[in-house]
């Protein structure tokens, strides 16, 4: 601490969190002072998430203990962190749409008399706190799914602050803020903090970071790595303990560098609202394309827009040289255009959960395996076969519900489905999450596989080591752009950071004012 | 209140308004076609008919706000009705504690309702479908066959008018002013609007979910007691009837969607679905004055549920992302 010492507002002491067999905290002590700005970094899945969780009271840790002053607390729920002034404005809104403004604002404590909610008063605190964050245009009575997402992101500012807390947790709270926005939160919360209140700060933007941040801690694979002063460290510094793991797993041999790229899909210019800006790529035959850059980026809405999911898009797709407009997962699968996407969540976009394996697998070929409007069986039978040696698919039945396999086995399920229909181009993402790291090797080797066949593959993924190991080339998104393109040696683990938090790469990159255009 | 107070006024009550028109142009009809000078008695005879199907509906519609369904408020009445055949006789005394104890039988089996659903956490479809034919059964043990003997002094006094009034139609209004309008604006009221809208972003701003749907569940039971005893009155004996049941279950979901409450929760009021009573009930009446066979009826009760349901829809269309109609 460099103003001296101060005591807590809060402390962990030996805080740690499992999931199944995933650890997401481990043996955790942190605290956090009154009158500061602290900031939280790490990567995805480093456990700042469910570190703030802990402390909002949303999960209960398996091991340590919480304290607020010199007082050990137990929060079985968000209403008792509350209690103690702890008030959080989270990545995944917590605002209810159908309720107006002041509702939403007055939802924790709102003002009574009677017995009943006083309205008055509650409207005239709405408005109070609607001005005291720069909103004063917006009208209380408004219901917020009315309103844009910005502007939900400063009621959401305004509902914390309207529960006078003394501990106030931001959890990439600014991710969908306007620039003038952004300014307007920076100074209430320097207010704040002058004020005497603890602020945790999570935020993957450097330069909020630096703006903003008295101290930060850096997280790595659920272990708090380092606490220090801001500006005790350089970006290269903080880049490097945030990262610090080693490789484990063995990737294919990636084919040598091509001279040219035959191109067989190309997008120029995609817009889509707010989350995909004048986005342009190029993927060619044989080539696994990686999309980086830290979670909620715009990765998957891209993915999206390719399949032809979103409505509305701007820009243009060419496939093959030929200008092309998909229409929806219909189109996109069809011969013609031969398109298959291996969703994130596979629970509810890729799997019918309760129908059989067999069915599962030869869902997306239906109408190929049915030449009269009847679904010949015995060419079914062959192809389901096929699909499950090829992708070595551990089944007892074939008539089983495919939720009785395991997690990795229903991956290969739902990869096997789409790559029955024979796509040229495939678009994953991250195909890898959550499974175990025998099936993620042969689903590597599978993909390389297809890409040495000739197709064409574009492959999101949260783990860098993934991107490093399998892609031939690498876009960086940041905020719904692509702000880098790696390729080659430049696929490595602090260029592929420094551009996901969007830092300027002099060090990592000696060619870094001629990366962004194709390689 | 300036002009865009009343702007986002209207447009958060749109629903009930709508169905509010809707209402006035088809008894208006109603009123101008009918052979007979508009009386007192007329609009009595109206007012009764509706009144239970709209208490029925408005106990729907607090499930219905948290995002869940009750499909036992038509067995709780059945029950509560066939328990005041029983019960609710004899002297002052006597019938006023024979009313007691059938509120009481209502409130006891939402509150069974709101357990299974809070703390079982069975989905409420088939908690309340389960549950619906428990109570059904209580209700046969009852009164096996038809019949039994209900307060003829209480009836009489209920199904007539004060001042011109129907007396059915202000214990509605007394129903909106003293239980509807105070639970809305408590912090139970606001938890079930907020569970209904987004249950985890209410359980992250530390409302108590489970409290405010548990009382959603309670009351259901209460006010559908209170139809079943008007039921009873109504009729001044008690039947268990499962078509009868059933009937005005469905009738209480269609109730609750004409009169703008969302069966995807959040937003309504019981308001809506009183006038969503009254629309269902003035079909009937439409086509008697018209001369046209009643069996037409449940026709048009479906093509005025139908666009009411349409006007709903709407919001599909502004859906950028196709991925998320289907959620």
């Amino acid at each position: 601490m460099t103003s001296g010492p101060r005591t807590p507002f809060l402390r962990m002491e030996g805080v740690s969190k499992r999931y199944g067999g995933v650890t997401a905290l481990e043996d955790v002590n942190f605290a956090c002072v009154p009158a500061s700005i602290h900031a939280v970094l790490g990567e995805n899945g480093a456990g700042k998430s469910t570190l703030i969780k802990i402390i909002a009271g949303a999960v209960q840790p398996d091991e340590g203990r919480l304290l607020i002053g010199e007082r050990t607390v137990r929060f079985t729920s968000p209403v008792d962190a509350a209690r103690e002034g702890i008030a959080c404005i989270f990545q995944e809104l917590s605002l209810m749409p159908d309720l107006s403004i002041a509702d939403n604002i007055c939802i924790t404590n709102p003002p009574q008399r009677f017995g009943l909610i006083d309205r008055r008063a509650q409207f005239r605190r709405a408005e109070a706190l609607l001005a005291r964050v720069g909103c004063a245009d917006l009208h209380p009575l408004e219901l917020v799914k009315n309103l844009p997402l910005s502007r939900r992101q400063m009621v959401e500012i305004a509902k914390a602050l309207g529960r006078n807390p003394r501990l106030l947790i931001l959890d990439e709270a600014t991710s969908a803020l306007t620039a003038a926005d952004v300014e307007k939160v920076y100074a209430i919360l320097r207010e704040m903090r002058n004020e005497g209140l603890a602020i945790l700060y999570i935020s993957h933007r450097m330069h909020e970071i630096k703006a903003l941040a008295d101290t930060c801690s850096i997280f790595r694979n659920g272990r708090h790595v380092e606490t220090y002063a801001q500006g005790s460290h350089d970006d290269e510094e903080i880049v490097r303990l945030m990262i610090g793991r080693e490789l484990k797993l063995v990737y294919p041999p990636k084919p040598q560098q091509r001279s040219a790229i035959d191109p067989v899909l190309e997008v120029r210019h995609l817009s889509w609202q707010q989350r995909l800006a004048d986005v342009s790529l190029t993927v060619g035959r044989g080539e696994i394309l990686g999309l980086g850059g830290l979670d909620g980026q715009g990765q998957r809405e891209l993915l999206l827009a390719l399949f032809g999911v979103l409505s509305d898009q701007r820009g243009d797709m060419q496939m093959n040289g030929a200008p092309i407009r998909i229409s929806g997962p219909a189109m996109a699968k069809s011969t013609k255009v031969g398109m298959a996407l291996i969703p994130e969540d596979r629970k509810t976009e890729g799997l019918m959960l309760p129908m059989s394996i067999r069915d599962n697998l030869s869902l997306a070929v239906l109408s190929k395996l049915s030449p009269r409007g009847v679904v010949d069986r015995a060419q079914e039978a062959r192809h389901v076969d096929d699909a499950v040696r090829s992708l070595r698919i551990r089944v007892d039945d074939l008539n089983n519900p495919v939720s009785s396999l395991s997690g990795g086995n229903q991956q290969k399920v739902v990869i096997g489905k789409w790559l029955m229909t024979a796509a040229r181009i495939v678009l994953l993402n991250d195909p890898t999450r959550g499974i175990d790291v025998g099936t993620k090797q042969e689903i590597y080797e599978l993909l390389r596989k297809l890409a040495d066949a000739g197709t064409a593959i574009v492959f999101y993924s949260t783990d860098y080591d993934e991107l490093i190991g399998m892609c031939d080339r690498v876009l960086i998104l940041y905020d719904g752009r692509i702000v880098r393109e790696l390729s080659g040696a430049m696929i490595n683990e602090r260029s592929i950071v420094a551009a996901a938090l969007n830092l300027s790469d002099k060090d990592a990159s000696p060619e870094a004012a001629s990366v962004g255009t194709a390689a | 209140m300036t002009r865009r107070d009343v702007r986002l006024l209207l447009a958060r009550n749109r629903g009930p308004l709508l169905a509010l028109g809707v209402f006035a142009v088809m008894f208006g009809v109603f009123l101008h076609e009918h052979p007979r000078q508009i009386s007192v008695n007329l609009l009595t005879t109206a007012s009764n008919k509706a009144v239970v199907l709209a208490l029925v509906a408005m106990a729907q519609t607090l499930p219905v706000l948290t995002r869940g369904l009750d499909l036992s408020v038509g067995s709780i009445m059945t029950m509560s009705a066939c328990a005041s055949s029983v019960l609710v006789n004899g002297s002052p005394s006597h019938v006023a504690f024979g009313i007691v104890l059938v509120l009481f039988g209502g409130l006891a089996a939402g509150t069974i309702n709101g357990a299974i659903v809070v703390f079982g956490r069975i989905q409420p479809i088939i908690a309340t479908l389960a549950t619906g034919a428990v109570y059904f059964g209580v209700a046969l043990l009852l009164r096996p066959s038809p019949g039994g003997d209900v307060s003829e002094g209480l009836s009489n006094a209920l199904t007539y008018a004060v001042f011109g009034v129907p007396s059915t139609f202000l214990l509605l209004i007394a129903v909106l002013l003293l239980v509807w309008l105070p639970f809305r604006h408590s912090v139970l009221g606001r938890g079930c609007y907020a569970a209904g809208s987004a249950e985890g972003a209410a359980y992250m701003s530390g409302v108590r979910v489970g409290r405010s749907k548990m009382a959603a569940y309670m009351l259901a039971g209460l006010l559908s007691a209170t139809a079943g005893l008007l039921l009873s009155l109504v009729a001044l004996s008690g039947e268990a009837s499962a078509p009868q049941s059933g009937a005005y279950t469905l009738n209480s979901i269609a109730s609750v969607v004409i009169g703008g409450t969302s069966l995807f929760g959040g937003s309504g009021g019981m308001a809506g679905s009183v006038i969503g009573a009254f629309v269902l009930r003035t079909i009937g009446d439409l086509l008697f004055v018209f001369d046209a066979p009643p069996l037409w009826q449940p026709l048009f009760e479906g093509i005025i549920l139908l666009g009411a349901v349409s006007l709903g829809a709407a919001r599909v269309l502004r859906i950028k992302n196709r991925l998320e109609l289907f959620t």
